[in-house]
């Protein structure tokens, strides 16, 4: 029997604000599973048009799959949420792409043709499950010398990367530290940042109930004599600091994703159109090398090269490992083409949710840049991994959509 | 410390703090205080108003005064922890208030508190998310706005069934946002129909709130509205309440027929509640406060409220550990259950064993007629259910494969617990109890459900008699609470012990009573309505005698001979005049209308059936008592028969008599059962020489 393949696109993106993981944090009481919840919610609340039956899938990922953060969440957020009984779910663990997974997992069910709509995301909750959080490693990992004792300690594998690349020197890091700073306020002044996010109430036995409306890891005004101040955690006199790296934050993310002709029959929005993607193992030691591999294989399975790309979203976990990223592909540090928001090192990065904040914001400047045909969201993975996945902008002149006037596919292409 | 403060550490008061956090208004509508009532415990012990918590409240409202006048705010609003709103006033101190003064500080302590909101030059929003009777119910009054969660569990303004009045200004500001008809029914109706809660989403129709919002997202969209009510963007519409004399009233007029229809006047706090209804069409708000100020404060200091306290706590906590009940990990587990008898009573407890416990019922009868029609009617019970949606069609299913029927009683042999319900005849059972201890386990368990026959001469001839125990239900088994526990003389723990377990599976209230004659409700029932009987008899007119009772007992006694039908009444009377012959009477009128095969003394017009009248003998001499005396008469003879009992050791306490009858016979809270009430009048020191409870217990401490 002939298979129709479908494209799929990228329909709207929502996340909660970023908290600070710890008992001071705004989420300190606040449930991970209810994180996550509530960006379902507005997900449906912003598609009003849309039965809540017409997903078919929910995707959820997490690092630390126990307590609030277990028990198949992607189900049950689902149906916490208000979804039907009738919509699955399941959870997702790629450390801190998660959700980029969660995003290519369902998609690529979509583009299968298995079903038409679903929800993607994720969540992690850093203050109530720290990263290591109840893990066993194998002890063959250090007896056969799987890999370097260091490559479980992220600071340490960012460390390693200045070994490795030793033309990204700390002064860079924190420049570009500051600059995310920087952008990411000059967002927020502009209006950029704030429809994304969706208001959480947070639970707190003595403070009383509050309500999350931004995010909490911003420190605008830093500057990069403020950061050369700051300890160097993971090795004596090292490079990395609290200051060029993200921190420890709780937050979640989700969004809506759809068979190109689902969202036309349906009539929702069309933010990006998914090109093509990759997940590529490193060195673990070195995991923030991750997105270089990852990129340069989807970009060879798209038939694109780097110079079609116009504008990136790249997760800073480590400023020097996206520093790494641009010196390999000759991108000056300031290029305006990426993070125009800001990143994580000012937003924060809670583990697995962070993928669907990059393509988020990137659906936003799609729509504010019609002239950029493809955009990259890519990110580094724990444990030797890197992610990398291309977009293509609806608003672009030479954008054709799959799907005609009367809902067939314009081309032949995805016949199978 | 302020006095308030040391009051509350004094006496332990678990204080509900108001928390109160600043937040961001969406749409940058600006900034909103929160408070959040919250008394640092989980949902299973919810937030209330004392003292301290109050004082906490108060000091709240007075800084967000002024915040708001300064311009830093511009709004508030008030809400609860999880689950829980407020379920009101703190009333654990009441019984040791002995001065009107204090009491009259509560009532205003509220009102002054509360007005704060009120008083505020911002919105203010109340955000009901969860559990909210009385004053949790008042004080979301006071604010400008109100939103409510879909999920509300319960809402109530529960005081006229203790016996005050939601005097913190619920029959002011509740008539006034909802009418009277709407305001009667959460005020006076529902407290007085076994106080009856309602939901959210009820509430939210009734206009107590002005938006119904999901629980997933409940406080994000309730401050989302509060933002768009302060920028204008959203209006509130609300239905206009008629205050003309005619339409305020009216509702009134007939919440009073009701009211008495249910207490015979004889509660105070629903009067006194439409009192203040009535008066609060045209008064102004600090007049109706005032006037809800001294109701409440004569309440308080009421033995009506005493004794509805003492009664509530009976039900809510004594009758969670029956006193006297062996330690529960005696109990053995009980995973099938047997039934001697098909006829309706076992057919209801067949019904009530399944839908409980959820184990295998086996009924058994002599002829398969019977066993059919017991079983055809457990499963036509399951299909009401399952038409009414209180069971899905599994669920139904599954019922209905755990009840069977037999005209064997060889599928007992693995049952744990068998219970006969078979003809009031001590050789039946004696015989029943021999044939079921031939197929059962050593350790079964064998129940009888006698009303009134001797248990341990019915355990007599058994091989095991330890295993055998007393457990009678009353009509209707699935509805009324009471299961009176009876331990035989060689009764063991073991049994008993899964007796009481087996009857809190089956969600009743049980009492453990000594094997005695008629155990507790019927003996005293019978101990009375003989009276009625003999007072008849003797003269005076039934309908004299049925008024005579009007707020003693749920219903006036021959109306409950016809409920129970007249047969079953005359056949506990002569059980308990064998036992005591003379103090019991058996009447031979009632005897009469038995043999004549009247099912019940008033006819289909509701008044008493002159074919029953014309079968009574005239008395020679007839003696006519008013009703005052043939009250005196009955609560003298009421007296006389708990003293006997006590003093026989029939129950533990007083305490047990009280429950028994309240949650056996629904005697009224407002009596506290009966004991209250006997002392409360005097007469149980008159007849018995001696009160049953010490002043206080159920009862204003220094007021007699």
């Amino acid at each position: 029997m002939p298979r129709t393949l479908s494209e799929v696109v990228f329909v709207d993106g929502v996340r909660t604000p970023f908290g600070k993981a710890g008992e001071k944090g705004m989420y300190a009481q606040t449930r991970a599973d209810d994180l996550v919840i509530k960006c379902i919610r507005e997900l449906l609340r912003r598609q009003p048009d849309l039965d809540p039956a017409k997903v078919e899938e929910v995707a959820l990922a997490a690092t630390t799959q126990i307590g609030d953060q277990g028990l198949t969440m992607g189900r049950v957020a689902g149906l916490l949420a208000g979804l039907p009984k009738s919509t699955p779910g399941y959870s997702i663990d790629r450390m801190c792409a998660g959700a980029m997974t969660a995003v290519t997992n369902t998609a690529s069910s979509i583009a299968f043709g298995a079903y038409d709509v679903a929800i993607a995301g994720g969540v992690e909750h850093m203050g109530r499950h720290p990263m290591g959080e109840g893990v066993d490693p194998n002890p063959r990992i250090i007896a056969e010398k799987l890999v370097d004792p260091s490559a479980l300690v992220m600071g340490e594998t960012a460390e390693n990367l200045h070994d490795r690349f030793p033309k990204i020197t700390k002064q860079r890091c924190d420049a570009f530290a500051v600059g995310s700073q920087n952008k990411l306020a000059k967002a927020y002044a502009d209006g950029k940042i704030q429809p994304d996010l969706v208001p959480v109430a947070t639970r707190h036995d003595e403070l009383g109930w509050g309500l999350a409306t931004t995010d909490e890891p911003p420190r605008p005004g830093t500057t990069v004599e403020d950061l050369a101040q700051l300890k160097t955690p993971f090795r004596p006199h090292g490079n990395i600091t609290a200051g060029n790296a993200a921190g420890l934050n709780d937050g979640a993310t989700a969004c809506l994703l759809a068979s190109e002709r689902a969202a036309t029959e349906l009539d929702l929005p069309i933010g990006m159109r998914l090109v093509n993607y990759a997940f590529v193992g490193v060195e673990p030691e070195v995991m923030g090398i991750g997105p270089v591999p990852a990129t340069e294989k989807a970009l060879d399975h798209a038939g694109l090269d780097i110079s079609d790309i116009g504008l990136f979203e790249l997760n800073e976990a480590f400023a020097v490992q996206v520093l790494a990223f641009l010196d390999h592909f000759g991108i000056a540090d300031d290029d305006p083409r990426v993070n125009e928001y800001g990143g994580a090192i000012a937003i924060g990065h809670p583990l697995a949710s962070s993928g669907v904040r990059l393509m988020t914001q990137l659906s936003r400047q799609f729509a504010e840049h019609p002239e950029v045909r493809y955009g990259l969201t890519a990110m580094c993975i724990g444990i030797g991994m890197g992610g990398s996945v291309i977009w293509e902008n609806p608003h672009h002149k030479d954008y054709v959509s799959s799907i005609d006037g009367t809902g067939n596919r314009t081309d032949t292409e995805g016949a199978a | 410390m302020t006095d308030t403060a040391q009051q509350a550490a004094t006496r332990d008061e678990v204080v509900t703090h108001a928390r109160v956090h600043d937040v961001e208004l969406p749409g940058g509508a600006g900034t909103f205080a929160l408070i959040t009532l919250d008394n640092g415990f989980d949902h299973t012990k919810p937030n209330s108003f004392g003292p301290a918590g109050l004082a906490e409240l108060s000091d709240a409202l007075d800084t967000l005064a002024e915040r708001a006048t300064k311009g830093e705010i511009v709004g508030a609003g008030i809400t609860g922890k999880p689950f829980i709103f407020t379920v009101g006033a703190d009333i654990t101190g009441i019984p040791s208030i002995t001065d009107r003064e204090q009491a009259l500080e509560i009532a205003r302590t509220g009102h002054d508190t509360f007005s704060k909101i009120s008083a505020l030059p911002v919105p203010t929003f109340g955000f009901v998310n969860g559990a909210s009777m009385g004053g949790g119910v008042e004080v979301a009054l006071y604010a400008d706005y109100r939103t409510i969660s879909s999920d509300v569990p319960a809402y109530a303004l529960p005081e006229c069934f203790l016996g005050l009045v939601p005097g913190w200004g619920g029959t002011y500001l509740v008539p006034h946002l909802i009418g009277t008809e709407k305001a009667a029914q959460l005020i006076i109706k529902n407290p007085l129909s076994q106080n009856r809660m309602i939901k959210g989403k009820n509430a939210f129709e009734l206009g107590l709130a002005d938006r119904l919002l999901q629980p997933v997202t409940f406080l994000e969209d309730s401050l989302a509205f509060a933002a768009r009510v302060i920028t204008g963007e959203e209006k509130v519409e609300r239905a206009e309440v008629d205050t003309s004399e005619e339409g305020w009233n009216g509702p009134l007029d007939k919440a009073q027929a009701e009211a008495d229809a249910k207490t015979g006047k004889a509660a105070p706090a629903p009067y006194r509640a439409i009192e203040l209804m009535r008066a609060g069409r045209t008064a102004t708000r600090e007049e109706a406060f005032e006037a809800e100020n001294q109701a409440l404060a004569d309440l308080i200091m009421s033995d009506e409220l005493r004794a509805g306290l003492y009664a509530f706590n009976l039900v809510q906590k004594r009758a969670k550990r029956p006193a006297g009940a062996p330690d529960k990990s005696l109990a053995r587990k009980v995973t099938k259950v047997g039934i001697v008898g098909a006829g309706l009573m076992a057919s209801q407890m067949a019904l009530l064993f399944a839908r409980k416990l959820k184990v295998p019922v086996l009924l058994t009868d002599l002829d398969q007629e019977r066993v059919d029609k017991g079983v055809a009617y457990t499963h036509a019970e399951i299909d009401k259910l399952q038409a009414k949606g209180r069971l899905n069609s599994d669920g139904a299913n599954r019922l209905k494969a755990l009840v069977s029927g037999s005209t064997s009683k060889d599928g007992f042999s693995d049952a744990d617990f068998v219970i006969e319900a078979v003809f009031e005849e001590m050789s039946v059972k004696k015989k029943v109890f021999a044939e079921v201890e031939a197929v059962v386990s050593r350790e079964c368990v064998l129940a009888t459900n006698t009303s009134s026959l001797d248990i341990t001469d019915m355990a007599s001839e058994l091989q095991h008699p330890e295993r055998v125990v007393g457990f009678h239900f009353f009509n209707p088994v699935a509805i009324m609470p009471l299961l009176e526990i009876i331990r035989g003389d060689r009764t063991d723990d073991a049994t008993l012990a899964t007796a009481f377990a087996t009857s809190r599976g089956l969600g009743k209230t049980s009492i453990l009573v000594k094997n005695s004659p008629s155990f507790v409700v019927n003996r005293l029932l019978g101990r009375f309505m003989g009276d009625a009987g003999r007072i008849v008899d003797e003269g005076t007119p039934i309908e004299v005698v049925e008024q005579a009772f009007a707020g003693l007992t749920p219903m006036p006694p021959f109306m409950l001979i016809s409920l129970v039908g007249p047969a079953i009444a005359l056949h506990n009377s002569e059980t308990l005049t064998k036992a005591f012959p003379d103090r019991f009477y058996v009447s031979p009128n009632l005897a009469k209308v038995v043999e004549a095969k009247i099912p019940s003394f008033y006819g289909s017009d509701g008044a008493i059936d002159t074919k029953v009248l014309d079968l009574f003998d005239a008395p020679a001499s007839p003696v006519v008592l008013t009703a005052d005396e043939v009250r005196e008469r009955a609560l003298g003879s009421l007296a006389d028969e708990v003293r006997r009992m006590l003093d026989e050791g029939v129950v533990q306490a007083p305490e047990d008599i009280d429950l028994a009858m309240i949650t056996g016979a629904g005697f009224p809270f407002w009596n506290g059962g009966v004991t209250p009430l006997l002392d409360r009048t005097g007469i149980s020191k008159k007849v018995t020489g001696k009160r049953f409870l010490e002043p206080g217990v159920a009862s204003v401490a220094d007021s007699r």
